[in-house]
């Protein structure tokens, strides 16, 4: 790996992960609603039309179901496809080619075919754009069986998390968000893969462990500091993956900490939170010094009004309230 | 007659192994043998003969709930088949999928599932990946009239025209959307003149007729491979059976749909017979010959189900192989 030390923003990082793997695979495309449009999609496809032509980078009339099925349909005959959904909320028009086919596939054909697609969904949280631009719905795909999910956190973690789940082949759905993109970090020139189903410890620490994914990563990361300064020491894990789950890192951290927080950017009920909350209740209730705690969105739609996404959105003050609250 | 006889016998073989393995299937059903849900094609045979006749192995087809006869006419394995009916590990699903989910990707045979429409994109999506690969295949999605209730397929003969893909539209008008006539479903029961509006080529033909669904998608494949697709076609027929299962949806039976004159009036016209005629007729080939070909298609069906029912069924400790691909 490069030792380089080269900044580069989160959304070039996607940039780079891209122009490369296409440079290097014939079969890979990109298609989707504004992938020529920098209103839509920023700088992550900037000059992909110009390196690999229309033919594959292509944008779509506004077809969410048929653009995601066609992207289905290409990587079983061969293609390994990106279908990109600039703002995730409209992807749930495709959850027919995302769920009942792209995640079935492989099981309900006996293995003889899998769906090498990344389905892309990209978070629009906050800015007062309401309920129908800001759906995080990381949870909600991680319920099915057959998908992978990922929600990178960082510039590094997003240029190798993709190349892997461009990859695999199974269908993975990358799920970043815009308050990530312009957040710089060191990145290597070269490509690299990072393993799907594995998460990191991003601080180590022995009172709370910190379990989180994607923008609030970031925001925990910040949080954990500020904890620091006040002589708490927590153990930061960024999940990376959000399915498969990295159980075992999660459980080494609570055996060690016997204390839990999980800050998730999904709701509530039936959250990848309850999740690890749940598991980590059935095989470690006996290293629990306290209940574990959840910090998610209420169960609420997004509002618009600023008064309310205040509350509404998780921060990092509410992260290190969260922690301290649990070491009471 | 225009065609050779190579050519017509074996549009009447692939007519007649369909139909036979299907009805083959009807006593394990109502036995019990069967169980997963079955949508029988007899009576529409000809659409699937006459459209694979045109392609090539290295074609692709998509299909949906009512597939067996696409399956079998694309050169799917006859035992492979009758085996993942019976849920057994040598299906060609090896029993995760059951009747409506056959595939052969090694025959072009991509992807058939039950979800109505749901294959019509995943058709376009093989299209786009022979264009950009710029290969001279050509793709057949079958759906039936109940899809044209989908907005999908819409969205997909938009995009199909607009970028010139080689896929064909294959609607197979079997009068009945599971239990509703046409009538109760669209107000304009010409199908075909759907894609006209997005500027697809679009044709209506007798869905009955073997030849002439032939010819018309002989011009079809044609035209795709030219790199002038897409093309729409309606084929006009109907299924012997009702929606699934054996039953005939009959009228004044418990599944009351079908007036029993037009169940009849359709049987009059089945596709096997009317080819059968013409063999005869023209002195293509003799009562004899004829014979043979049931002869050794019955024999086939035999073989095809002694296959499946001494094959094992999957071993319950392999319940959760094949969700991920390793």
């Amino acid at each position: 790996m490069s030792t380089k030390n080269r900044k580069l923003s989160y959304s070039l990082a996607i940039n780079e992960a891209l122009k490369q793997i296409m440079a290097v695979d014939q079969d890979v495309f990109v298609i989707g609603q504004g992938v020529k449009s920098p209103w839509y999609v920023g700088n992550t496809c900037k000059d992909l039309i110009r390196l690999y032509g229309e033919e594959r980078v292509i944008d779509t009339p506004i077809s969410e179901n048929a653009m995601t099925g066609a992207a289905v349909g290409a990587a079983l005959a061969g293609m390994s496809v990106i279908i990109m959904h600039p703002r995730s909320d409209f992807s749930l028009y495709a959850f027919d080619p995302i769920i009942n086919q792209a995640a079935n596939w492989s099981y309900m054909n006996g293995g003889r075919a899998s769906v090498p697609v990344v389905f892309w969904l990209v978070v629009n949280r906050a800015g007062e754009q309401a309920a129908q631009h800001s759906q995080a719905l990381h949870s909600l795909f991680s319920h099915i069986p057959g998908l992978k999910v990922i929600a990178p956190s960082n510039a590094y973690d997003v240029k190798g998390l993709l190349i892997s789940a461009i990859r695999d082949p199974n269908p993975v759905v990358f799920i970043d968000d815009r308050w990530l993109y312009g957040q710089e970090d060191n990145v290597p020139e070269e490509i690299y893969e990072l393993p799907i189903g594995k998460g990191i410890i991003k601080n180590e620490g022995n009172e709370v462990t910190l379990v989180s994914s994607s923008f609030l990563a970031a925001e925990s990361s910040i949080a954990v500091d500020l904890l620091k300064v006040e002589g708490i020491s927590v153990e930061l894990i960024d999940l990376r993956s959000i399915k498969p789950l990295d159980f075992e890192l999660i459980f080494n951290s609570v055996k060690k900490t016997g204390r839990l927080v999980i800050v998730d950017g999904s709701w509530k009920t039936n959250s990848i939170a309850s999740e690890i909350s749940a598991t980590v209740n059935e095989k470690l209730f006996g290293s629990l010094k306290v209940p574990v705690l959840r910090l998610n969105l209420p169960d609420a739609p997004a509002p618009a009004s600023r008064t309310l996404e205040l509350e509404y959105y998780i921060t990092k003050n509410k992260i290190v309230n969260a922690v301290k609250s649990i070491l009471k | 007659m225009q065609y050779t006889k190579d050519l017509l016998t074996d549009l009447y073989r692939t007519m007649l192994r369909i139909r036979l393995a299907e009805e083959s299937l009807v006593e394990p059903i109502l036995k019990g043998e069967i169980r997963c849900p079955v949508h029988l094609y007899s009576g529409e045979e000809a659409v699937a003969a006459g459209i694979c006749a045109n392609l090539e192995k290295t074609d692709y087809i998509f299909g949906n709930h009512r597939s067996h006869g696409h399956y079998l006419a694309k050169g799917g394995d006859m035992s492979r088949m009758v085996a993942e009916i019976y849920g057994k590990e040598t299906g060609c699903s090896r029993g995760r999928g059951g009747s409506m989910h056959l595939i052969d990707p090694e025959n072009g045979i991509l992807g058939i599932v039950p979800i109505v429409a749901g294959t019509i994109s995943l058709a376009l999506g093989a299209s786009l990946a022979i264009k950009i690969k710029k290969q001279k295949k050509v793709v057949i999605t079958f759906f039936g009239d109940g899809a044209t209730g989908e907005g999908v397929l819409y969205e997909a003969l938009n995009f199909a025209a607009l970028k010139k893909l080689p896929i064909i539209f294959a609607c197979e008008n079997n009068l009945y959307s599971t239990h509703l006539p046409i009538k109760e479903i669209r107000v304009n029961d010409n199908i075909s003149e759907s894609a006209t509006p997005f500027g697809i080529k679009s044709i209506r033909v007798d869905g009955n007729n073997v030849l002439e669904v032939y010819e018309a998608s002989e011009h079809a494949v044609k035209q795709c491979r030219d790199g002038e697709g897409p093309v729409f076609i309606e084929f006009l027929t109907y299924r012997f059976r009702g929606h699934v299962g054996p039953d005939d949806n009959i009228q004044g039976s418990h599944t009351d749909i079908r007036p029993a004159e037009e169940i009849e009036r359709w049987l009059n016209k089945d596709p096997i017979n009317h080819l059968k005629k013409i063999l005869i007729d023209e002195k293509i080939c003799s009562e004899s010959e004829i014979s043979k070909i049931f002869d050794e298609v019955t024999n086939e069906v035999e073989v095809a189900t002694d296959f499946a029912l001494k094959s094992n069924y999957p071993d319950p400790s392999e319940l959760l192989k094949y969700v991920y691909k390793e």
